[in-house]
């Protein structure tokens, strides 16, 4: 019985990883069979063997910890803004009106046309890309929050200045609590464009970085080091996905949709 | 059976409210003794749930004055708790932080003995989401006893619950008002719930007093004898605006969901 559990745990534990191991194993099957030459597509070998010899440079880990960094930095800048201007704008109404449809129009430049503008203004610097990575995260945040603080049942505020609490605890204990969800899903959303983002910025005007390695790689036809890189991408996403379900899973223990079964 | 009372008068003169251009109460004056208990009934949009917002202090009359214990109401003031029809737990705090909000620090123990009063002190650590609206209904009023009001208003508090849940609730709503002595203002569509509950039923049509009944019926009330039975039937003849031999429209206690729905969303417009 326990084992017959514990075979269909492990069994659970594993069936998201089987997709990403079949198209590991064929891919590898046709590479050897020379069907896929390695010009075109370096065998998964090939990959992992680049992956070896940059982590032994002790090259690898330092451009994934500048991009990390880089990552991590602009979206505590964009993603902060973007959370105080939907606090804000939910809250009070006049924050709204003041700002929400200049809010809008911006949202809606895809921001990576800003490049040549944000290189003419700051260079092709550490801001620039900051600043890229920023504006990109600023706005699902911004959009999340505001409507999460705007879709909060109306009758629990109510309910709330019955009982007294002052507007700081109302803020504390209903708002933003009740707007949380919603946050989240900001945030889950924000972390994939924080990548996309940056892998872009430092594929144009970088000299450390995934971006700036994987770019590097193109110019002298390493395509094992560009499919590593591109791997990279994916792991990173991955593990990014990882931290925000965590964050949900932690914060959100007391909704029965997230609640660990 | 007077009781030694806790609760304040309350006091509604010459209300008068309107929502854009509807107008829903024109002229209410309803006087309730301390400690009272007093039911109001009336069809779906008669202003019913409105006159107790007034009272709450959640809405301002257009003309009138309502008075708690002589003041004017103010929504967040300790005398005065009130009830919804839905329970209104906030869904990320357990239930015992539920009971407690808005207490003062030093008070965060009555919470505990308010649960305990509504028969749910074992379920304090549980989520919201897991209880039953039966149950949700219980911490609800825990969550009001908690900070021992003078005034207790209950805006259809049973009117999503079942049949059962719903004779077990008001046993317990009489049981806390007569330990707690507060006065209490009942807001029902069920006319069998008023004269059960209630010391005095008011009815409401078209936005004004229609009825001003004495309920002298002996506590707990048996719903089988025939003076409750006679009661019922009158305050439902008024409700109605029928004039039946007693006893022909018992049939209509129940009203549809449909027009609950209906005077939320009058209540909102």
């Amino acid at each position: 019985m326990t084992t017959a559990n514990l075979k269909q745990n492990a069994l659970r534990q594993a069936a998201p990883w089987l997709v990403p191991a079949l198209i590991v194993v064929v891919w590898q099957a046709l590479s050897m069979a020379g069907i896929v030459a390695a010009r075109v597509l370096p065998a998964p070998t090939e990959v992992a063997r680049a992956g070896w010899e940059l982590l032994a440079a002790g090259t690898l880990i330092m451009d994934v910890a500048i991009s990390a960094r880089r990552a991590l930095l602009g979206f505590a800048i964009g993603g902060g803004i973007g959370f105080v201007l939907g606090l804000v704008n939910g809250f009070f109404p006049w924050g709204a009106r003041l700002l929400d449809s200049s809010v809008q129009m911006g949202r809606n430049i895809p921001h990576l046309a800003l490049i040549p503008l944000v290189i003419l203004w700051f260079g092709i610097g550490e801001t620039a890309r900051l600043f890229l990575v920023a504006i990109g995260v600023a706005f699902p945040i911004y959009i999340n929050t505001y409507h999460g603080v705007r879709s909060v049942d109306a009758g629990l505020i109510e309910m709330s200045t019955t009982y007294g609490l002052t507007t700081w605890q109302l803020f504390r204990q209903v708002i933003l609590p009740g707007a949380l969800p919603s946050i989240l899903v900001g945030v889950r959303y924000a972390l994939g464009i924080m990548w996309l983002t940056l892998i872009v910025a430092e594929s144009i005007a970088a000299t450390s970085g995934i971006g700036y390695v994987t770019m590097n790689a193109r110019e002298f036809l390493q395509t094992d080091v560009l499919v590593l890189g591109i791997l990279l991408y994916a792991l990173l996403g991955k593990l990014a996905d990882v931290a925000a379900r965590g964050l949900e899973r932690q914060l959100l223990a007391w909704h029965p949709s997230y609640a660990r079964a | 059976m007077e009781v030694t009372t806790s609760g304040v008068a309350i006091e509604a003169t010459a209300l008068h409210k309107a929502f854009t251009t509807r107008q829903v109460l024109l002229g209410v004056d309803v006087a309730i003794a301390p400690g009272e208990f007093v039911a109001i009934v009336g069809q779906s949009g008669c202003g019913k749930s409105t006159l107790l917002r007034l009272m709450a202090g959640l809405d301002t009359p257009n003309s009138g004055v309502v008075a708690l214990a002589g003041e004017p109401p103010r929504p967040g003031s300790p005398l005065v708790r009130m009830m919804f029809q839905d329970a209104r737990l906030l869904p990320w705090r357990r239930v015992i932080d539920n009971v407690g909000l808005g207490l003062p620090v030093g008070r965060k123990a009555d919470a505990g003995s308010a649960l305990a009063e509504v028969g749910l002190a074992e379920r304090g650590g549980d989520w919201p989401s897991i209880l039953s609206g039966g149950q949700r209904q219980r911490v609800a009023l825990a969550r009001a006893l908690a900070s021992r009001p003078r005034a207790l208003l209950l805006d259809e508090p049973l009117g999503a619950l079942d049949a059962l849940t719903r004779l077990e609730m008001q046993g317990l709503i009489e049981r806390v008002w007569q330990e707690h002595g507060f006065t209490a203002v009942l807001v029902t569509h069920d006319v069998e719930e008023a004269v059960a509950l209630a010391d005095r039923i008011i009815v409401l049509s078209s936005g004004q007093v229609a009825l001003d009944l004495r309920v002298d019926l002996p506590r707990p009330r048996d719903h089988a004898a025939r003076r409750f039975t006679e009661l019922k039937a009158t305050v439902l003849d008024e409700v109605l605006g029928t004039r039946h031999e007693w006893g022909t429209r018992m049939h209509a206690l129940a009203p549809a969901p449909a027009d609950i729905a209906d005077e939320r969303l009058v209540r909102t417009a």
